[in-house]
């Protein structure tokens, strides 16, 4: 239940030490080609497709870093990490859904109260509570705090839009910690490098549908819920990133085949993911999330196909290879 | 001599922590949609639907531009508790107007236009009061006319404040940690000639205006 931070260490650090140095390493390539791009075709900054891509490219150091320094804290490094990414995420989602002056306790609730809670018991590995925490405990007494300061116009969206904003945000961004709570044998001690691979896989996803759909896009894939989207950057994207978490399948507790076919289904529900709340999104008339991370838009701009990779991906290893 | 040095540095740094408490819970971004944020003198008029507003203005204008910012607020209000004084006059640097006609010694608008000489930037709430309506917006006391008439080289700058009542609803005390923008649209100026209602309705329309730029 309790590992120590020696123990993580010692047992992930050539592996977690490989992959960060390997995506270091992609990160100075798209560097360079970044500054070369902005040098050859607008030195002075007024291509806004270059100046983007350079702001992404920037933010991705940040994040990586981020990331690499909550993997050297440990598991309370990752948990305390993704809380604030989770609670990060919940602000710009609550943002934009219905609400009235009725509901304030009950948000204050999903905030203050479920958030942490949540994250609480990831921590102390509870996964007869955490599991069910945001999808059945949440989801039948947030509702009643809510009816209780009366007021029912709106009701059912209201209470229907809190409880999206805790599933997306909160349970399924939790799974990604959770990862840590497995008990794979001949794999002690190593599961950050499941979250890892799992991050690396799925953000690589949705690098290379950018860069494919950038190179050789041509047919849609949902022109009135994203225009970025295309058939070919999808295609080019999932195949790319499941090549690459298949090769690092060596790292992870699965054989070749295995790693292929788990890298196939967490880019494609990533994937998924990225269309699901760009749908959200449309619906509720923004381009992006939030504003925090430069290039990128907000949290959950970044965070869309984790949110949906993480939680299936956390059961097909708990199902196939976890003593839990 | 040591009394006013102490209440600066007690000032300076409560100004930095509320500033950082507004960050952590709205994370407040501007959207300079008719203006840059450079250090030009202004008035930024505002919609008021919470005590948080002016708070969130002076958190998202740059260090520089803070420092000679001021908002004016009412004296009834700031100067009735010692800790409201406080960060009323030494945190926030208020322009501390009476509302109450009967009572007050001296003019509003001539306190306000004094601040301006001073060299001053203002923000101020044309509403007079919270916003507790339905209506986005209510009508503009005159405030903001005999300002723009005394001064009238002075920009004036729209800016729409979002979801602040939503994060801080009337009566309630704990603050929904939502995200907050703040839309600056392009200044106004007094048309020579113009009516005193007629600029008040162009000031308001100007201000609903940045209503929906403020949603991207």
């Amino acid at each position: 239940m309790t590992e120590t931070l020696n123990g993580t260490i010692a047992g992930t650090a050539p592996h977690l030490i490989w992959l960060l140095a390997g995506v270091a390493l992609i990160l100075i390539i798209a560097t360079l080609i970044g500054e070369a791009l902005r040098l050859r075709i607008a030195p002075d900054g007024s291509n806004p497709v270059i100046e983007n891509l350079n702001a992404r490219i920037a933010a991705w150091w940040g994040m990586v870093l981020l990331l690499a320094l909550a993997f050297l804290a440990g598991r309370i490094g990752v948990v305390v990490l993704f809380a604030i990414l989770s609670f990060s995420a919940l602000r710009e989602f609550l943002t934009l859904t219905s609400k009235a002056r009725a509901d304030h306790w009950a948000l204050l609730g999903a905030f203050f109260i479920v958030l942490p809670l949540q994250y609480w018991l990831i921590g102390i590995d509870w996964y007869g509570l955490y599991s069910v925490l945001v999808p059945v405990y949440a989801f039948l007494l947030m509702p009643v705090v809510s009816a209780l300061r009366g007021n029912p116009k709106g009701y059912l969206s209201r209470v229907a839009e809190t409880q999206w904003a805790l599933m997306i945000c909160v349970y399924c961004v939790s799974h990604v910690p959770a990862l840590l709570s497995l008990q794979i044998p001949g794999y002690e001690g190593r599961n950050v490098i499941l979250i890892a691979w799992l991050i690396f896989t799925v953000q690589l996803s949705d690098v290379m549908q950018y860069v494919w759909g950038k190179l050789i896009g041509r047919r849609k894939l949902a022109p009135e819920l994203s225009p970025s989207k295309t058939w070919e950057g999808l295609t080019g994207g999932v195949l790319t990133a499941s090549a690459a978490g298949s090769a690092l399948w060596w790292m992870t507790p699965f054989s070749l085949p295995q790693a292929a076919g788990i890298a196939l289904i967490v880019t494609l529900m990533g994937s998924f993911g990225g269309l699901v709340m760009s749908a959200i999104k449309r619906d509720k008339g923004v381009k992006d999330w939030g504003h925090l991370i430069a290039g990128h838009g907000g949290f959950l701009d970044r965070l869309d196909s984790v949110v949906f990779a993480a939680p299936i991906f956390f059961h097909l290893v708990r199902f196939g290879w976890s003593l839990t | 001599m040591v009394a006013p040095v102490l209440t600066r540095i007690a000032a300076g740094l409560t100004g930095k922590a509320i500033t950082l408490f507004a960050r952590i819970v709205t994370a407040p971004r501007a959207i300079w949609a008719g203006i840059e944020p450079v250090p030009m003198q202004r008035v930024y008029y505002a919609n008021h639907t919470s005590n948080g507003d002016f708070v969130l203005i002076w958190t998202v204008l740059p260090a520089m531009l803070r420092r000679r910012t001021r908002p004016v607020a009412a004296l009834d209000y700031w100067l009735a508790k010692p800790l409201r004084a406080f960060i009323g006059r030494d945190v926030f640097n208020a322009v501390l107007i009476d509302r109450r006609p009967d009572q007050r010694v001296e003019d509003p608008v001539t306190l306000m236009a004094q601040a301006l000489d001073e060299g001053s930037s203002l923000i101020l709430f044309p509403e007079g009061l919270r916003n507790m309506t339905d209506a986005p917006l209510m009508p503009f006391k005159s405030g903001l006319f005999h300002l723009a008439t005394q001064r009238p080289e002075v920009d004036l700058v729209p800016v729409w404040i979002s979801n602040l009542n939503q994060i801080m609803p009337k009566g309630e005390i704990v603050p929904l940690p939502l995200v907050c923008t703040l839309t600056f649209g392009a200044p106004l100026h007094l048309q020579p000639g113009e009516e005193k209602q007629a600029f008040l309705d162009r000031a308001s329309t100007a201000l609903l205006a940045l209503r929906s730029e403020g949603q991207a």
